[in-house]
């Protein structure tokens, strides 16, 4: 089969699953609602005001975008950075850039920027900055002449995400704990409701990202042959890097600004997708926006239902994947490389 | 015949930490390769080889002189201009994702049409052909890891044929293999410039491949052109024993007719 072929086999099928874990997400929950509630609410016949509305429509609906939104965009931008750093276990909460993002978005708070659509927009700009200067850090440390060594990479990611969730700590300790009601549980990547017109600025801010590298997705694999080889087939890997290394902090900045900082889902996602499509970025790229959100949507359902009525955060489903998952990985497909 | 590449004075340095003595790479380099002209690099290791495909490939910039390719400095290129003119097949290339065969052959079609996100039909038929001429289609849908290192170096070439240069340049392309695939290599890269047309330039520390497939060699000795000439002249005892600094023994190939050097053992005493 073709590869746009094999793309659109891939996104017919993501697709139905993301419709599926969606529609679970919608219809379970601790609100103990019955299907037939939901399914009027979502239809729109039941009151505003009424119970099943305004959990269906202002809570779970929004959730389920976010949830969709914030998976894709992590997993795209794990898809990026494995891409430019040519390492397979590289992705933002790995290399740090959660941890700087997450900086810049208690930094914003510090300065009383809320959830109002322009505030929010200062405070995805914020993390948007902090993720630029901890992933630039991280390539500083890492770089060795002719490329980056993919141990020192993790353990720049290592320090460099200590290094800010340190920074974190300090300004919530001399900073009065008030004005930043609900950081902690924030910290651990939580999917609360976002307004629609702060939903509508993510889906933008992801998009353009997600834009970013979809383009750059047939370079990036040729910069997989090393950047002198990309080079003399005519890639203009200095750009390349850039512009990839923009995106991919900036759908990291956006997913935590507005979902704080979910570890692990850009590695869990693009594996299991090259396990299934190859290593091909024009097929993983896409591919990863629809089945990272699938993974997310999933692990928030887990989330909000394992422990109902309590609630757990989703980061900590995902961390407790992912960190299995990434010990799999370094023990048995990259021992060699380390 | 035209130059299809000129190298003009060129002399290029890399740059070194602060307090460090900069000495160049290379100087002076002048030479210019004929369209058609199977042309060989030799030298020592650290001579500049390596060095001088950079900068032909536009990887690094020269300090001094200017690059020239079919007249144009090559500073005025845009990067897809220069790879249709010229394809490298490297000594080995880093593998951190297992690519197929195919999908790394397919590669080589990117400086025809970089706007595509997908390769064309056409696309895929040149592939196949390359892949065809090497002799590795049928590994098409294999991963890279997959492949021994006379394989891979197929795969390889497969891939700059791809591209549709017209210079191939071939770093060290036997420096992986046994004699049988040296042999191949070899024979392909003729088959290449006899039925293609294609402009070959061989760099490699193998002066017997050098010798025997080369219309004229280029030795560069410590960043110098120390010789540039047919093989006859340019493998000369007196040269190469200054040039490599070690006593060699010149002879000829009694089927090619070539010179054949070796390394003269024992090491006479006083040397080293």
């Amino acid at each position: 089969m073709s590869a746009s072929g094999r793309l659109a086999l891939a996104l017919g099928v993501l697709g139905l699953a993301l419709l599926v874990v969606a529609a679970l997400a919608l219809f379970v929950g601790s609100a103990g609602l019955s299907p037939r509630a939901v399914a009027r609410a979502l239809a729109g016949q039941a009151s505003a005001d009424s119970v099943e509305s305004v959990v269906t429509l202002q809570l779970r609906l929004p959730r389920v975008a976010a949830a969709a939104l914030a998976g894709g965009a992590l997993a795209v931008a794990g898809v990026a950075f494995q891409g430019l750093t040519r390492n397979p276990l590289a992705e933002p909460s790995v290399l740090g850039v959660s941890s700087g993002a997450a900086f810049g978005v208690v930094l914003a708070q510090v300065f009383g920027l809320g959830l109002s659509v322009l505030q929010a927009l200062g405070v995805a700009v914020f993390a948007f900055a902090g993720a630029l200067l901890a992933a630039g850090a991280v390539y500083l440390i890492a770089r060795v002449p002719g490329g980056l060594s993919v141990p020192t990479l993790l353990l720049a990611g290592v320090i460099v995400g200590i290094f800010f969730t340190s920074a974190i700590t300090v300004l919530i300790s001399v900073v009065d704990f008030n004005r930043l009601g609900g950081v902690v549980h924030w910290l651990l990547g939580n999917l609360a409701p976002i307004p629609p017109g702060s939903l509508a600025l993510f889906a933008l801010l992801a998009l353009v990202g997600f834009g970013l590298i979809l383009r750059s997705a047939r370079e990036l694999n040729l910069l997989a042959l090393g950047e002198e080889a990309a080079t003399q087939l005519g890639v203009d890997a200095a750009r390349l890097k850039q512009r990839v290394f923009v995106a991919a902090a900036l759908l990291t900045g956006t997913v935590v600004a507005f979902t704080g900082p979910i570890g692990f889902v850009g590695l869990v996602v693009p594996h299991m997708l090259r396990g299934v499509l190859g290593q091909d970025n024009r097929l993983l790229v896409p591919a990863a926006l629809v089945a990272g959100g699938v993974f997310l949507l999933a692990a928030d359902t887990l989330a909000r239902n394992v422990v109902a009525p309590a609630e757990l955060s989703v980061g900590v489903i995902t961390s407790f994947c992912g960190a299995p998952f990434f010990v799999y990985l370094l023990r048995t497909r990259y021992r060699a490389s380390l | 015949m035209s130059a299809l590449v000129e190298f003009d004075d060129v002399a290029f340095s890399y740059p070194l930490p602060a307090g460090r003595q900069a000495g160049f790479t290379l100087a002076g380099v002048s030479f210019a390769i004929a369209a058609g002209e199977v042309f060989g690099v030799i030298g020592p290791n650290s001579a500049g080889k390596t060095t001088l495909l950079r900068l032909l490939t536009r990887v690094v910039v020269a300090d001094r002189g200017e690059v020239r390719v079919d007249g144009r400095p090559i500073g005025r290129l845009a990067h897809t201009e220069l790879a249709r003119q010229i394809a490298v097949v490297p000594q080995d290339m880093p593998r951190p994702f297992p690519f197929s065969v195919e999908q790394l052959v397919l590669m080589g079609r990117y400086p025809h049409a970089p706007g595509r996100f997908f390769e064309s039909e056409a696309d895929r038929t040149q592939a196949a052909a390359a892949m065809e001429a090497t002799g590795v289609r049928h590994l098409a849908a294999l991963p890279l890891e997959q492949l021994s290192g006379g394989e891979r170096q197929r795969a390889m070439l497969a891939r700059a044929l791809a591209q549709q240069p017209r210079l191939l340049v071939l770093d060290e392309p036997t420096s992986h293999l046994d004699l049988r695939y040296q042999a191949e290599t070899a024979a392909l890269l003729q088959q290449m410039n006899a039925e293609r047309g294609m402009t070959v330039l061989l760099v490699s520390h193998d002066l017997h491949l050098a010798a025997a497939v080369c219309d004229r060699l280029l030795l560069l000795g410590g960043g110098r052109v120390a010789r540039l000439g047919p093989p006859a002249e340019v493998l000369q005892r007196e040269v190469l024993e200054s040039v490599f600094d070690c006593a060699v023994v010149v002879e000829v190939n009694p089927t090619s007719g070539r010179p054949a050097v070796q390394v003269a053992w024992p090491v006479p005493a006083g040397r080293r």
